[in-house]
């Protein structure tokens, strides 16, 4: 039987994140951080992971407050995270565009030796020249220059972590010899994108390289991840296309010299547990109705129609006219829906279910953005993941929950200890790194 | 000579390394080994914590160590490496109550947008402890970990790097503000999570770099973490005068001091500053012992391990704990707020600061005698520093009184 691997998403700056729960804590107190670090540990969890944003977003020109505003920075957040756990991996999503590899690389080696081996990075690219007007680099990347540089940001930060091999130091207090030999962490690295020589200066921490993340879903974002990526983040709702993902990117491993377990998949998703199935789906629909309030209806059609819809009543029928053609200039900041789909094709579509299913502007947002993964009894949710991970859809999964910061506590004390009795999840850490956790060798 | 009474003077220690004699990595009680891992750093601040310093350093840089000015050394019988020294703040940050932790960073290659939203969580993630020493680098070595740019030569180039050190502690402050305090309002009627009207766009445009803003990270507790500078002639003066909460100075003796703290209040005129306090710490090596002769002898014995004796750019004390609070107390009545000392060699110098030095000054009546909040500090009360309203909510009351 595979072993599932389990990880915790913190509630991030979409509308899955339901705020206005009473039980709803802070965004930013680090307590809310701490709690939801220690829950996924007493859990046995793999790692917590960060997204990232850089930029707020914004809708109609303005910045946009329906969701969950605001958020640490990662690598901070993270290396105190540390002190509050032992065994927790700590990944961050760091972007490729807007940082250099210089400043990642000790940026990484650090929070890995202060986590004694249990840092992970999750390699994104930005898309806009939006983002880019909070940086001195600013401007844009076009769409393939990006993984490009994506890709050599990452082989240059491998370099520099590699350029200290972990028997440097001596520290011999009454030969007097600190190092070995000098010229450790010499480095040179020329390509189009960075040309930068010298020598770096944390040396080897205790995984060699944080564990790699690649979440795009692109052909190109698969190959970056058979290529270069220890985990990949994905996400596929149903078995039978989670099932082809894996076999896909799996099946890519092999022209790269590596096998099918050095990289582990990992979809990201949602859950809601109830006493009983029944209960559960209930309680899911009300979590709906909170994620997809009216004025987050409207916001979600104004993302694919990209004009504003102010006028319109979430609760009646969908605009009969077209959305409009070209870059998106109502909603900036985000990954939208326009993004993979063609917006008019994808409207028309949308407006024939509407019309079919007799629903509203709300009803359909509802069904057609980000449904719970796994709704059900701990034992129905429980029972699901392990048949996820055994019939090849996944490797295990990054749970989001929709409450800050308890949102997981309820999954940590129902459904993890039946994963226990199957057998499929650790009941104690084995090691102490995070490649430890997911099995992966040692870099 | 014993003075009393008086004006109470702060204490901070700057951490580097173990110590910063070259040679202290080799002394009894030395921990080389560990000087990468998280409970060495724990344990040092532990320990200032314990001697009620108002805050600890970290010292950093985007290089190796070196002995050379601008390229690495071959020299492999001095502690080479480091981490990142915001990250080692935020590390411990969890595990103390009050005192303050201000890391250095170098604003000559980061971004300022990635520094000011580090600091502001250093910040959340310390409750209100969190500050940041900007410096700059004219190293070529440095230049050439980011290929980014080619560092200018000429007279105007050390003043270009400290105006530029200017614009960004501008752009970091204004993300701070950016965020009015009370601009999360989670408004469930109206759906609302956020005021909008209260979250600022910071709109910087200058000849090194553009920022628009706002920040992602909302307004930290103190509102604006502390902003200090290591500064030893006119352009970083002025830095201070125009950017900085916070200066390390390094006076030759008591004059010198009164002199430095003069023409930094000068250069605060010039920057229309005058009425803003900012912090003067001398900056002082220490190595201290329960005699002078002893200090002597450690000195002595540490300069031959490293085969020169040691220079520094500030003042070296050899001497007892006692002779060192009648130096500071004569210091201080120069203006200075307090010291950062440096201690030569670490545990033995940062422990005979906080166990033989504080409890020398707190019988004089000189410092604290506990830190005053029972559950924990910000740095800013610490150094009675007010904490700043946001620049932009109080441009927005102007507004609307007009």
């Amino acid at each position: 039987m595979k072993q599932v691997h389990l990880a915790a998403h913190f509630p991030g700056v979409n509308n899955t994140t339901v705020w206005s729960d009473p039980r709803a804590g802070s965004h930013i107190e680090f307590n809310s951080f701490a709690h939801f670090a220690r829950t996924a540990e007493r859990a046995k969890f793999d790692f917590l992971f960060l997204a990232e944003g850089l930029r707020l977003r914004e809708q109609n020109g303005k910045i946009y407050d329906l969701d969950v505003v605001g958020r640490p920075d990662t690598f901070t957040i993270l290396a105190a995270l540390a002190a509050v756990t032992d065994h927790l991996g700590l990944a961050g999503t760091i972007n490729s565009t807007f940082n250099e590899p210089y400043e990642v690389a000790r940026q990484f080696a650090t929070l890995d030796h202060l986590s004694a081996g249990r840092a992970a990075w999750n390699v994104v690219t930005s898309w806009d020249a939006f983002t880019g007007e909070n940086f001195r680099r600013g401007g844009f990347l076009p769409q393939e220059a990006r993984y490009e540089r994506a890709r050599t940001f990452l082989a240059t930060v491998m370099e520099l972590l590699d350029s200290w091999h972990g028997d440097e130091i001596v520290a011999d207090a009454l030969s007097g010899q600190f190092l070995t030999r000098a010229g450790a962490g010499k480095f040179a690295h020329a390509d189009d994108h960075f040309d930068i020589a010298g020598q770096f200066d944390v040396p080897r921490s205790p995984q060699g390289r944080p564990v790699i993340f690649q979440a795009g879903d692109s052909d190109e974002g698969r190959e970056f991840a058979a290529a270069a990526a220890d985990a990949i983040f994905s996400r596929h709702a149903t078995l039978e296309a989670g099932q082809a993902f894996y076999a896909d990117v799996k099946g890519r491993l092999a022209k790269y010299g590596r096998s099918p377990g050095q990289l582990k998949i990992l979809p990201a998703a949602t859950f809601v547990l109830g006493p009983t199935d029944e209960q559960a789906r209930e309680l899911a629909h009300e979590i709906r109705l909170q994620q997809v309030t009216g004025p987050t209806a409207i916001a979600f059609l104004e993302q694919l129609w990209n004009r504003d819809l102010s006028a319109y009543d979430p609760d009646g029928p969908l605009p009969d006219t077209d959305p409009l053609p070209g870059e998106n200039t109502t909603a900036r900041g985000r990954a939208s829906v326009r993004m993979y789909r063609d917006p008019v094709a994808t409207a028309r579509e949308w407006r024939a279910r509407a019309d079919a299913e007799k629903l509203s502007i709300r009803e359909l947002i509802i069904e057609v953005t980000g449904r719970q993964s796994f709704i059900g009894s701990p034992a129905t949710v429980a029972a699901t993941i392990n048949h996820f991970v055994q019939a090849d859809a996944s490797d295990g999964f990054i749970l989001v929950p929709h409450i800050t910061p308890g949102g997981l506590d309820e999954f940590a004390d129902t459904v993890v200890p039946l994963l226990q009795e199957r057998g499929v999840f650790r009941t104690q850490y084995q090691g102490t790194t995070l490649r430890e956790h997911l099995g992966l060798e040692a870099s | 000579m014993t003075v009393s009474g008086g004006r109470r003077l702060h204490l901070a220690a700057a951490l580097d390394g173990s110590g910063w004699h070259p040679a202290a990595w080799r002394e009894p009680g030395a921990r080389p080994a560990e000087l990468l891992t998280a409970g060495y750093w724990a344990d040092l601040v532990t320990e200032a914590e314990g001697g009620l310093l108002d805050f600890v350093t970290f010292e950093d840089a985007l290089s190796l160590q070196s002995d050379r000015r601008q390229h690495p050394d071959t020299r492999t019988d001095r502690v080479r490496g480091r981490l990142d020294a915001v990250l080692i703040a935020a590390r411990v940050a969890p595990l103390t109550r009050h005192i303050g932790l201000i890391p250095t960073v170098t604003v000559t290659h980061t971004e300022p947008f990635h520094v000011s939203t580090a600091i502001a969580t250093l910040d959340w993630v310390s409750s209100g402890r969190g500050g940041v020493r900007v410096k700059v680098s004219a190293r070529q070595d440095e230049a050439r970990h980011f290929g980014r740019r080619e560092l200018a030569a000429g007279d105007n180039a050390i003043p270009d790097l400290f105006a530029e050190a200017a614009d960004y502690v501008e752009v970091v402050r204004r993300l701070w503000d950016s965020w009015e305090d009370d601009a999360e309002i989670r408004d469930a009627a109206t759906g609302r999570f956020v005021d909008r009207d209260k979250l600022h766009y910071i709109d910087f445009a200058g000849r090194w770099f553009s920022v628009k803003g706002p920040s992602i990270t909302p307004r930290p507790p103190q509102g604006q973490p502390i902003v200090s500078a290591l500064a030893h002639r006119d352009v970083a003066y002025q830095l201070l005068a125009s950017s900085a909460d916070a200066g390390f100075v390094t006076p030759k003796d008591a004059a010198s001091a009164s002199a430095i703290v003069t023409e930094v209040r000068r250069w605060q005129e010039a920057a229309g500053r005058s009425g803003e306090p900012v912090r003067l710490f001398a900056d002082l090596l220490v190595f201290l012992d329960d005699s002078a002769a002893a200090a002597a002898r450690r000195r002595a014995r540490l300069d031959d391990q490293a085969g020169a004796p040691y220079r520094s750019d500030a003042a070296i004390f050899t001497g007892t704990p006692a002779e060192l609070a009648d130096l500071l107390r004569n210091w201080q009545s120069a203006g200075l707020t307090g010291f950062r000392l440096r201690p030569g060699a670490i545990p033995h110098d940062l422990l005979q600061i906080t166990r033989v030095l504080v409890p020398e000054l707190q019988r004089r009546g000189a410092f604290r005698q506990a830190y005053e909040s029972p559950g924990s500090s910000s740095l800013r009360s610490l150094l009675g520093l007010p904490r700043p309203a946001s620049r932009y909510a109080a441009a927005r009351g102007l507004e609307a009184s007009l």
